[in-house]
């Protein structure tokens, strides 16, 4: 698998970039994540070669990109960028703005299938639009296709949805999912909001004050407790599992042995889902109790208690199918159940959401 | 000569007026194109010089800008030195091709302050975007810049026409009076006043009034339709 690798470094004004050494497997979708002012879009910027005040180094598998502070143009880099506000060119239509792209295909370059990209972005009734007549998420739109037609070994976004409202929102993160499969591009992915990442993130670039602090795995990430993931809703666990048909008004999703049932029956295209589960909504009993209105009882095994502030803990438990759980429970719980390592219980989970 | 309200006006000033304008025009925007890019892109504290010497034409009087240029083109002077070193036979005082090179000096922030008031408006990141489709510095230029400061050109390319036009100051002291070589019409009108000929001093004033006018009509006219700065 080819990697993108290197150590780059970047000073703008009183900010500077010095991210170390890095190392970011080019497979699905690596989301760079931290506060704002964290340096993620400057690294991105940096990535791209669209600073030329970068210095370091950084290879694109055997390919070098920056040497010192020699680096390689932008337009030779094979690099799709999809901004914030889309970055349309104004004084052209949809599709001018989509053929600029296109036209500058190296002849090496085999074209995009153009009639396929547009419409599954959604824009083929609207390539002779100008593009200020266009809304928030369908300039965007028009940006993701422009950025695919470049023919990009590497798709780069930098918080393509901080701009539009919860329902485009919710739209896009189908399309660019459907994107990633799709098409296997690389995708390197700007957020600062923890839900994106738990929907679309294959592995995480965490990054604070211009470093970058450590790259890992979203379930790597997800079993750590203090994980930069878990916001004011404390912490969440994501589980994956395999759509089934809709059963009694539910949908149930598949997760080896056990079945979670979600009262979500919006229509799923995808072979995998990813469901988000906030600790705090997880109970948990020694038996299976049969009375009781909650319908998600998924048998699980303590993997580990690990004592919070005000009196809570946070048990960490592991599915029949080998995916972790957490579950949120006061201290004064815990010792009435006489929780231990080892124990096998039930997890009883009160909502669920699809990943939004 | 023609007669214009039964007063005799010779118009080779008024030719040469044109002429003159007309090469500045093309000349400043030429030169002043990359100058307000170079500007518009600057980001070192040197910039504030820059602009500050691109701006020094608005407020110097103009015969001081006319005597320095005097001085410096003195046909035995370095510069004149250097052209004839390249061949050129001529002399930069008291000619055409003198006043067209003191006119680009005059007129140079009414090109550059527009052009590069336009190009600060073109957005960073369409430029980073063109780029990542992989469009070269000049592509992004032609494809990009140009297209979206049109108006800025248009106003810089009226204002330097127009400009150069009014100049008298630069004229007289580098220029001087020789018919058809460097008597423009300010100068002309000068002249007829000098010499109590207020008939033809109305007319060529008149004419300049009304041209002046409409330029200025122009200009505004381009900058409430598509909001350009200017200045």
């Amino acid at each position: 698998m080819t990697t993108l690798s290197g150590n780059l470094y970047l000073k703008l004004g009183n900010f500077a970039l010095n991210s170390g050494y890095f190392e970011l497997p080019l497979e699905g979708v690596t989301v760079l994540f931290g506060r704002s002012g964290s340096g993620k879009s400057t690294l991105l910027r940096a990535i791209s070669g669209l600073d030329k005040h970068t210095e370091g180094e950084l290879y694109f598998g055997d390919v070098c990109w920056q040497n010192g502070r020699q680096a390689l143009p932008t337009q030779k880099r094979h690099i799709g960028f999809v901004f914030q506000d889309a970055a349309l060119f104004p004084h052209m239509t949809v599709r001018q703005n989509l053929m600029y792209a296109v036209k500058r295909l190296p002849k090496s370059v085999q074209p995009a299938d153009f009639a396929e990209i547009v419409s599954r972005v959604g824009i083929a009734d609207k390539l002779d639009r100008g593009v200020n007549f266009l809304s928030g998420g369908e300039k965007q739109r028009v940006a993701i296709a422009r950025a695919l037609l470049t023919r990009p070994d590497i798709l780069c976004m930098d918080e393509p949805l901080s701009a539009l409202d919860w329902r485009s929102k919710a739209e896009m993160l189908t399309l660019i999912e459907d994107i990633v499969s799709a098409y296997q591009i690389p995708v390197l992915y700007i957020t600062h909001a923890p839900a994106e990442v738990e929907r679309l993130a294959n592995q995480i670039v965490f990054m604070a004050n211009g470093q970058i602090e450590r790259i890992e795995t979203l379930q790597e990430s997800l079993s750590r407790i203090d994980s930069p993931l878990f916001d004011d809703e404390g912490a969440v666990s994501v589980l994956q599992g395999i759509p089934l048909s809709v059963e009694h008004g539910l949908r149930p999703i598949q997760m080896g042995a056990n079945t979670l049932w979600l009262s979500d029956l919006t229509e799923l295209k995808k072979s995998s889902v990813r469901v988000r589960v906030l600790a705090k909504d997880v109970s948990l009993a020694l038996s299976d109790p049969q009375q009781l209105s909650i319908i998600n009882h998924l048998s699980a095994t303590v993997l580990a208690i690990l004592p919070e502030q005000n009196h809570r803990v946070l048990v960490r438990l592991e599915l029949a199918d080998g995916q972790k759980l957490f579950s949120a429970i006061t201290e004064h719980s815990a010792q009435r159940l006489q929780l231990a390592n080892g124990m096998k219980l039930f997890a009883l989970i009160k909502s669920v959401a699809l990943a939004e | 000569m023609v007669t214009i309200f039964g007063v005799e006006v010779s118009l080779q000033p008024i030719w040469l007026t044109l002429e003159v304008a007309a090469w500045t025009t093309v000349i400043l925007l030429l030169i002043g194109t990359p100058l307000a890019w170079w500007m518009a892109r600057m980001q070192s504290a040197s910039k504030i010089v820059l602009e500050a010497l691109v701006a020094l034409p608005l407020v110097l009087p103009p015969t001081v800008l006319g005597f320095y240029l005097l001085i410096i083109f003195n046909p035995n002077g370095y510069v004149t030195e250097f052209l004839r070193f390249f061949g050129y036979e001529g002399q930069l005082t008291f000619s055409k091709t003198g006043l067209i090179v003191g006119s680009v000096f005059y007129s140079l922030p009414f090109a550059v302050q527009p052009l590069m008031h336009a190009f600060e408006a073109v957005p960073q990141k369409l430029l980073d975007a063109a780029a990542t489709m992989r469009a070269n510095v000049l592509d992004r230029f032609f494809t990009i810049v140009l297209p979206l400061s049109q108006r800025g050109f248009l106003v810089a390319a009226t204002l330097t026409f127009a400009h150069t036009v009014g100049e008298f100051g630069v004229v007289l002291m580098l220029g001087g009076n020789i018919p058809g070589e460097t008597r423009m019409v300010s100068i002309d009108i000068f002249d007829h006043v000098e010499s109590l000929e207020y008939d033809q001093a109305h007319v060529l004033s008149a004419m300049m009034l009304i041209f002046s006018l409409l330029v200025l009509m122009l200009v505004y006219g381009i900058n409430r339709r598509f909001g350009v700065k200017v200045g």
